[in-house]
C-alpha cells in the first residue's frame, strides 16, 4: 500500500478547503494515525475478488422518456446566496 | 402518561375511538418540546403553526393519520430548514421540496414535526459534532446520546414525541437507539428511497424509524418502504405488511452468534446482557448457532475508506454557489469555494473530506479505494454465507454503554473503532435493528439483530420477542 504520509495542504486544495497552519498540523497527525490503522487492509488476499460498488447489484433502471414536473426556477433559486436576472451570480470567471 | 410519551399504536387506537384528537396530540408535543427540550436539546427547530394546521386537516382513516413524527435535520421537508447541524446551511436554506420518505409519511397521514439534532452532515456517533447544539442523553444526562441520529433518539427517549426518522450510514440509527433505550431500525439498502436525504455515503445510506416499540417501527416502515423512480437504487420488491406476524415468536428460528463480535473489546456487562438476551430467545424456542464472520476485523478500515471517499464527492455540492452560506466579497471563484467551505464546515467534516479526497487522489485510488471495495465483497460474502445457516444474527450494538460527553474528543480513531458492530450491515446492505435490554448501571444497552437483505420481517419478529420477554 501507499506511503501513509499525507500532504494535507495539497489534498485540502484538491478538496477546495482552506486550512490554517494549526489545522494542517492537527489533521496531518490524526490522518496519519487513521491511515496507519487502515494499512491493516493490506493483509487481505484480494486476488481475483470483484469490487463491490453497491451493496446489492442493481442494473440501471431508466424511466419513460416523458417530461415530468420539476421545481420551477424560483424554487431552484430560492436558496441562492446571490442571483440576478433569474440566474446564479458568481465572481467573474473568464476575462473578456 | 402524556400523549407524547405514548406509542404510535396506542395513539392510533385513541384517535380511532375518539378519546383524543390529532390537535390534542400535536399540542401536547409542542408543550413537551417547549417546556422540556431546553434540558435535552433534541430539536434544532420546530414550526408549531404548520404542525397544528396539518393536525386540523389530518385524515384519521389513514394508517398514520394525525400522528406527529420528528425528522432528522438532514431530510428535506418543504418549507422547513434543513441545516444538517452545519453552519454551512444554518439560516441559509429552506427546503424547496419534500424528501420521498416525507411524501410517503404524508400519504399515510403522518405530520412531520420539527427538526432533530445530529452530528454535522451525519458524520459522527455522539452528536457532539453538531455545529449548532448539544444533545443530552435523556437516560443519563452528561452522557452522549449516541449519533449521528442523536436528536431523533433523545426526542423519543425523553418522551417529547412518539417517533422520529433518522438516517444510518454506519450505525447512525441503531447506535443512538441503543444508547438512549429506544428501538431503531435500519432497513435493507434500497428498501427506503433516499431522495431528499442529504447524501453522505451513497452506497451505505438508509432512512429508518426510531420508536418506542417494535410494532411502531414496523408501522412506520410500512409507510416508508417502496420504490421511488427518483432514487435509482430503490428496490421494486413488493412491500409486505411489516406489522403482520411480529407476534409469531422465535420458535424454530436459527440465531447466529458471531464469535468475532464477542471479544475482549467489549464491556463485560454489555456482553452479559447480550448473551442473556440470546439465552432468553433460546428459552423461547430459538436455536443458537455459533457462526464466524472472518473479515470482521477489516470492516472499520474498509468503511473509513469508502464512507469518506463518497462523502468527499457528495459534499462537493456545498460550494457556496447554489445554496448555503457564501464567504463575504469573494475575489474570484476559487476563493469563493475555499473560503465558503473553510467557514461552513466543522472539524470532523473537514477531516473526512480530506481523508476521502486523499484515498481517491491520483496514485492512491487502487491502493485504498479499489482495495476497500474488494474487501467489502469479502465482508458481504461472510454475511451471505452466514445467512445460509441462520435466520438472523445477534450482536452488541456498541462495545460500551453511552460514554460521558467529551470522552473521545481529539481522538477520532477511537470514535471510529466504536462503530465496529454496526457498520458491517451498511457495507453488506443488510437490515438491522436495535432493541432495548436491561440497562447497565442506569445506562441503556441495546441488542442488535441483523437480518439478510430484505429480512425485515424476521428481525422485527425477533425484536418483538425480546421486547415481550421484558414486559412479561
Amino acid at each position: 500500500m501507499a506511503d501513509p504520509h499525507i500532504d494535507v495542504r495539497y489534498v485540502a486544495n484538491l478538496a477546495r478547503i482552506n486550512l490554517t497552519d494549526e489545522e494542517v498540523t492537527r489533521y496531518g497527525s490524526q490522518l496519519e494515525e487513521i491511515m496507519g490503522y487502515i494499512e491493516k487492509l493490506s493483509e487481505v488476499d484480494i486476488e481475483g475478488i470483484e469490487p463491490t460498488a453497491h451493496a446489492y447489484a442493481l442494473v440501471n433502471r431508466v424511466r419513460e422518456d416523458v417530461p415530468v414536473e420539476s421545481l420551477p426556477p424560483s424554487g431552484l433559486l430560492q436558496n441562492a446566496p446571490d442571483q440576478a436576472n433569474g440566474q446564479l451570480r458568481v465572481p467573474k470567471v473568464v476575462d473578456a | 402518561m402524556s400523549l407524547s410519551a405514548s406509542s404510535l399504536t396506542t395513539l392510533r387506537r385513541q384517535l380511532t375511538s375518539g378519546e383524543t384528537s390529532a390537535r390534542e396530540i400535536v399540542e401536547d408535543v409542542i408543550a413537551q418540546v417547549s417546556s422540556r427540550d431546553t434540558e435535552v436539546g433534541a430539536f434544532l427547530s420546530f414550526d408549531p403553526e404548520a404542525a397544528l394546521a396539518e393536525a386540523d386537516q389530518a385524515d384519521l382513516s389513514l394508517p398514520l393519520g394525525g400522528l406527529p413524527i420528528g425528522i432528522k435535520d438532514n431530510i428535506n421537508v418543504a418549507g422547513q430548514p434543513c441545516t444538517c447541524a452545519s453552519q454551512f446551511l444554518k439560516g441559509a436554506y429552506t427546503a424547496p421540496y419534500d424528501a420521498t420518505a416525507i411524501t410517503h409519511l404524508r400519504a399515510a397521514g403522518a405530520i412531520p414535526f420539527g427538526r432533530t439534532n445530529l452530528d454535522e452532515f451525519a458524520m459522527g456517533s455522539s452528536t457532539e459534532n453538531s455545529a449548532l447544539q448539544t444533545t443530552q442523553n435523556p437516560a443519563a444526562p452528561g452522557h452522549i446520546p449516541g449519533g449521528s441520529s442523536g436528536g431523533s433518539a433523545a426526542a423519543v427517549a425523553a418522551d417529547l414525541i412518539p417517533a422520529t426518522l433518522g438516517s444510518d450510514t454506519g450505525g447512525s440509527i441503531r447506535q443512538p437507539a441503543s444508547h438512549c433505550g429506544v428501538v431503531g431500525l435500519k432497513p435493507s439498502y434500497g428498501r427506503v428511497s433516499r431522495y431528499g436525504l442529504v447524501a453522505f455515503g451513497s452506497s451505505l445510506d438508509q432512512i429508518g424509524p426510531l420508536t418506542r416499540t417494535v410494532e411502531d417501527a414496523a408501522l412506520l416502515l410500512n409507510a416508508l418502504a417502496g420504490h421511488d423512480p427518483r432514487d435509482s437504487t430503490s428496490l421494486t420488491n413488493p412491500v409486505p405488511d411489516y406489522t403482520a406476524g411480529i407476534e409469531d415468536g422465535v420458535s424454530g428460528m436459527k440465531l447466529g452468534l458471531p464469535r468475532e463480535y464477542f471479544t475482549d473489546g467489549i464491556s463485560p456487562l454489555v456482553r452479559e446482557r447480550v448473551e442473556s438476551a440470546a439465552k432468553t430467545l433460546e428459552g423461547l424456542g430459538a436455536e443458537l448457532v455459533e457462526i464466524s464472520l472472518p473479515h470482521t476485523e477489516y470492516a472499520v478500515g474498509t468503511y473509513y475508506i469508502i464512507a469518506p471517499a463518497e462523502a468527499s464527492s457528495n459534499l462537493s455540492r456545498f460550494d457556496g454557489v447554489r445554496y448555503g452560506n457564501r464567504s463575504e466579497n469573494p475575489a474570484e471563484m476559487l476563493s469563493l469555494y475555499k473560503d465558503s467551505r473553510e467557514a461552513g464546515f466543522g472539524p470532523e467534516v473537514k477531516r473526512r473530506i480530506i481523508l476521502g479526497t486523499y484515498v481517491l487522489s491520483s496514485g492512491y485510488y487502487d491502493a485504498y479505494y479499489l482495495r476497500a471495495q474488494k474487501v467489502r465483497t469479502l465482508i458481504r460474502r461472510d454475511f451471505e454465507q452466514a445467512f445460509e445457516a441462520v435466520d438472523a444474527i445477534l450482536t452488541p450494538v456498541a462495545p460500551e454503554p453511552a460514554p460521558k460527553m467529551g470522552d473521545a474528543s481529539g481522538d477520532p480513531l477511537k470514535h471510529y473503532l466504536a462503530d465496529i458492530f454496526t457498520l458491517s450491515a451498511n457495507l453488506a446492505g443488510n437490515c438491522g435493528i436495535s432493541v432495548p435490554l436491561e440497562p447497565v448501571g442506569g445506562l441503556p444497552v441495546g441488542l442488535q439483530i441483523l437480518g439478510p437483505h430484505l429480512g425485515e420481517q424476521t428481525i422485527l419478529r425477533c425484536a418483538r420477542a425480546v421486547e415481550a420477554s421484558r414486559q412479561s
